[in-house]
């Protein structure tokens, strides 16, 4: 094993404790603050792909901006153990099912996927995460989705800019 | 097996590359508060300090022990490890800053070619955003955690504060790095040091949104509602005491240096000391009037901090939000429009 | 009301230009008055190595005086105590014997002479009340002390050291004046 793949498990394993932290917590904001730890995870295998842009964005963006909302929400809210309403047995049953099934989709289409089978993780190869290459690509070939997700963002903005005026 | 077949002589070079840099950031830091308050007694006509020590050296030495020997109080329905957590990721969010901040040009001991910078990463300059946003967390989690309503609303204030201004930084920024073409800080500087004026020179709007955003960022005064005492107590730190008390305060002196020390690499040429021939003199010798240049620009930009402190009232909260979203936003994406029409226009 | 200086302006209510909603100018000329104030001279006076001039009528701690050989110039008349507003002042007479001459002035003295500094207000008055010149106020205040019983200050507190027999204690209590 080299170093790299020791780092490599040593982060999956944080990235799925940490994830199971955030289900098992019963306080939010301690979920929060572990979902948080997952998204330094995710940003360190990023970083072992060679994607260190990807990494730094997405430690702005989601452990930076969007998290930061999340807390606001939840801290706002003052969510109590004692007031958390009682779930209908029937409605735990549909979730647990509904869950499970998602998993095993997911499960299942990993494994039937030809490209995936036998490769070993990609470590430190590659450069599509660097900065000049997904500029490049995002501004050339991806140029009309890009436009049009910023569309889709500049009308939320617009949206939640007219909710806030009612 | 390769484990552990690292270059260990680098991996040495880096811990005390960091050991030093962290150290020097803490006693700076230390010194700038005793700074502080000699220039706040200055500025209003007082000698300030001047007890302990000569001229009150000693002073910062004398605040830091009492801070420590001062009695740990951890409310009681606080959340404990939260409370304990606050203040430790607020220290450790500023001080990581440093890791990117380009100190001078290599120097030469025992055979080797040492960078006098921690880590070059091709996304300096986004890495210090991802650690200023880091530095959030700590107000937030040590507001929320010490079970304070006061605590509560200032740390949603800090929090607020911070993502509305980082949001102007990041599109001032982008004019520079619009003409710059690099992230990464040490290229940054290096361009300044090759070419023949700094970046103020370029982008003298982008800078001026940079700097109010910066303060805006550290809670200085006339952004700093996180902490009002009128209204908040004493803002997020108030069930605080003792070291972690100070480790609060610690943290906004720390993320002020680190900001003075981006603000000049960035706009001021970083380590390039104006009107100097570099080459003239032995390398090292070079590398060591660079940094001192360094440090001399940051003291300049922390003075410059503490004068306006202690000049500008602070800032109602709705005022805070306008000048962010209605005034720097918008100023930020002129001058991104104007930079790239400016260079359009030059190709 | 007559205006007391020439400074008084009218509030202006027009509407701000853009320069001046701007506020950069008004910061920049805050931040100069601000940096001018670095080279202003700063009255403060370090206090235990230096010490403010008291005013010559600054009127301070009692003090019993003496006469020159040395004797207690109070006579326990009590017309301090009545002078005193604040009635701070107890005293208790007592006769003087063959033996105490060289002690007293004259045939009545104060047995027990008490002033309580926490009551006094320092006007003057038993100064102005005494007719042996025995009271005096001085150029000294009452220090801080642990309990509200230190503030009542006794006999030996007040004396003034004994010319004859402690010149340079006097001498010390005299100070610079002497």
């Amino acid at each position: 094993m080299s170093t790299l793949e020791i780092l490599f498990y040593a982060l999956s394993a944080f990235a799925i404790i940490s994830a199971v932290m955030v289900l098992v917590s019963k306080n939010p904001i301690h979920s929060v603050l572990w979902l948080i730890l997952v998204f330094f995870a995710i940003s360190g295998h990023y970083i072992l792909l060679n994607a260190q842009f990807l990494a730094i964005v997405n430690i702005i963006v989601y452990a930076g901006a969007i998290m930061v909302l999340f807390l606001f929400v939840i801290m706002l809210m003052n969510i109590k153990q004692e007031n958390e309403f009682k779930k209908h047995l029937l409605v735990k049953f549909i979730g647990v099912l509904s869950g499970g099934s998602f998993l095993v989709l997911l499960v299942s289409l990993v494994k039937q996927t030809v490209q995936l089978q036998g490769q070993k993780v990609l470590l430190k190869e590659g450069n599509i995460g660097l900065i000049h290459p997904l500029g490049k690509a995002l501004f050339t070939d991806y140029v009309v989705p890009f436009e049009i997700s910023s569309v889709l963002f500049l009308s939320a903005m617009v949206g939640a800019v007219i909710i806030g005026k009612k | 097996m390769t484990i552990l077949s690292f270059d260990w002589a680098f991996i040495i070079e880096k811990l005390i590359m960091i050991a030093i840099i962290v150290f020097a950031s803490l006693g700076i830091a230390l010194y700038t508060t005793f700074g502080e308050r000699k220039v706040a007694a200055i500025l209003q006509d007082r000698p300030g300090p001047s007890r302990a020590g000569p001229f009150g050296l000693l002073q910062p030495l004398a605040d830091g022990l009492k801070l420590i020997t001062k009695e740990e109080i951890i409310p009681s329905h606080a959340d404990k490890w939260l409370f304990i957590l606050g203040p430790g990721l607020a220290m450790t969010a500023s001080l990581l800053t440093c890791a990117v901040i380009p100190w001078g040009t290599a120097i030469h001991v025992f055979g080797r070619t040492v960078e006098l910078q921690i880590a070059d990463i091709n996304i300096g300059i986004l890495y210090v955003f991802a650690v200023v946003s880091m530095g959030v967390y700590g107000i937030m989690i040590g507001g929320w955690a010490s079970n304070n309503k006061f605590s509560l609303l200032s740390a949603l204030r800090a929090a607020s504060q911070a993502i509305s201004y980082e949001l102007a930084m990041g599109l001032a920024l982008i004019g520079l790095l619009m003409t710059t073409g690099s992230l990464s800080l040490k290229t940054i500087v290096e361009a300044q040091v090759a070419g023949n004026w700094w970046n103020v020179v370029y982008q003298p709007l982008g800078f001026l949104i940079f700097f109010i955003c910066a303060m805006a960022e550290c809670n200085r005064t006339p952004f700093d509602l996180p902490e009002a005492e009128n209204e908040l107590n004493f803002g997020y730190h108030q069930e605080y005491s003792s070291m972690k008390l100070g480790f609060y305060l610690f943290a906004e002196y720390i993320n002020m240096i680190m900001s003075s020390a981006i603000m000049a690499s960035m706009y001021f040429g970083g380590y390039d000391l104006p009107f100097f021939d570099e080459s003239t003199v032995a390398p090292n010798i070079a590398a060591m009037i660079g940094v001192g240049t360094l440090l001399i620009k940051i003291v300049l930009f922390i003075f410059l901090f503490m004068w306006i402190r202690w000049t500008i009232p602070r800032f109602r909260y709705d005022q805070l939000m306008s000048l962010g979203w209605k005034t720097m936003i918008p100023l930020a994406l002129f001058n991104m429009l104007l930079t790239g029409a400016i260079i359009l226009a030059k190709l | 009301m007559q205006p007391l200086t020439n400074k008084a302006q009218a509030v202006s209510r027009k509407p701000m230009t853009f320069l001046e909603r701007l506020y950069l100018i008004n910061i920049i000329k805050g931040m100069v008055i601000t940096f001018s104030h670095m080279f202003k001279k700063q009255p403060t006076i370090h206090y235990p190595e230096q010490k403010r001039e008291f005013s010559p009528v600054f009127r301070g701690l009692h003090v019993l005086n003496r006469d020159e050989e040395g004797k207690e110039r109070c006579t326990a008349c009590g017309l301090c105590a009545v002078a005193c507003p604040a009635e701070a002042i107890t005293m208790e007479a007592a006769e003087r014997t063959e033996d105490e001459l060289h002690l007293y002035r004259e045939e009545k003295y104060a047995a027990k002479y008490e002033i309580n500094m926490l009551r006094c207000i320092f006007c003057g008055l038993c100064e102005e009340a005494c007719p042996k010149d025995a009271i005096y106020l001085s150029e000294t205040f009452a220090p801080a002390n642990y309990t509200r019983k230190g503030f009542i200050y006794g006999k030996p507190d007040l004396l003034i050291p004994n010319p004859k027999t402690e010149a340079a204690a006097l001498a010390m209590a005299k100070g610079v004046e002497a």
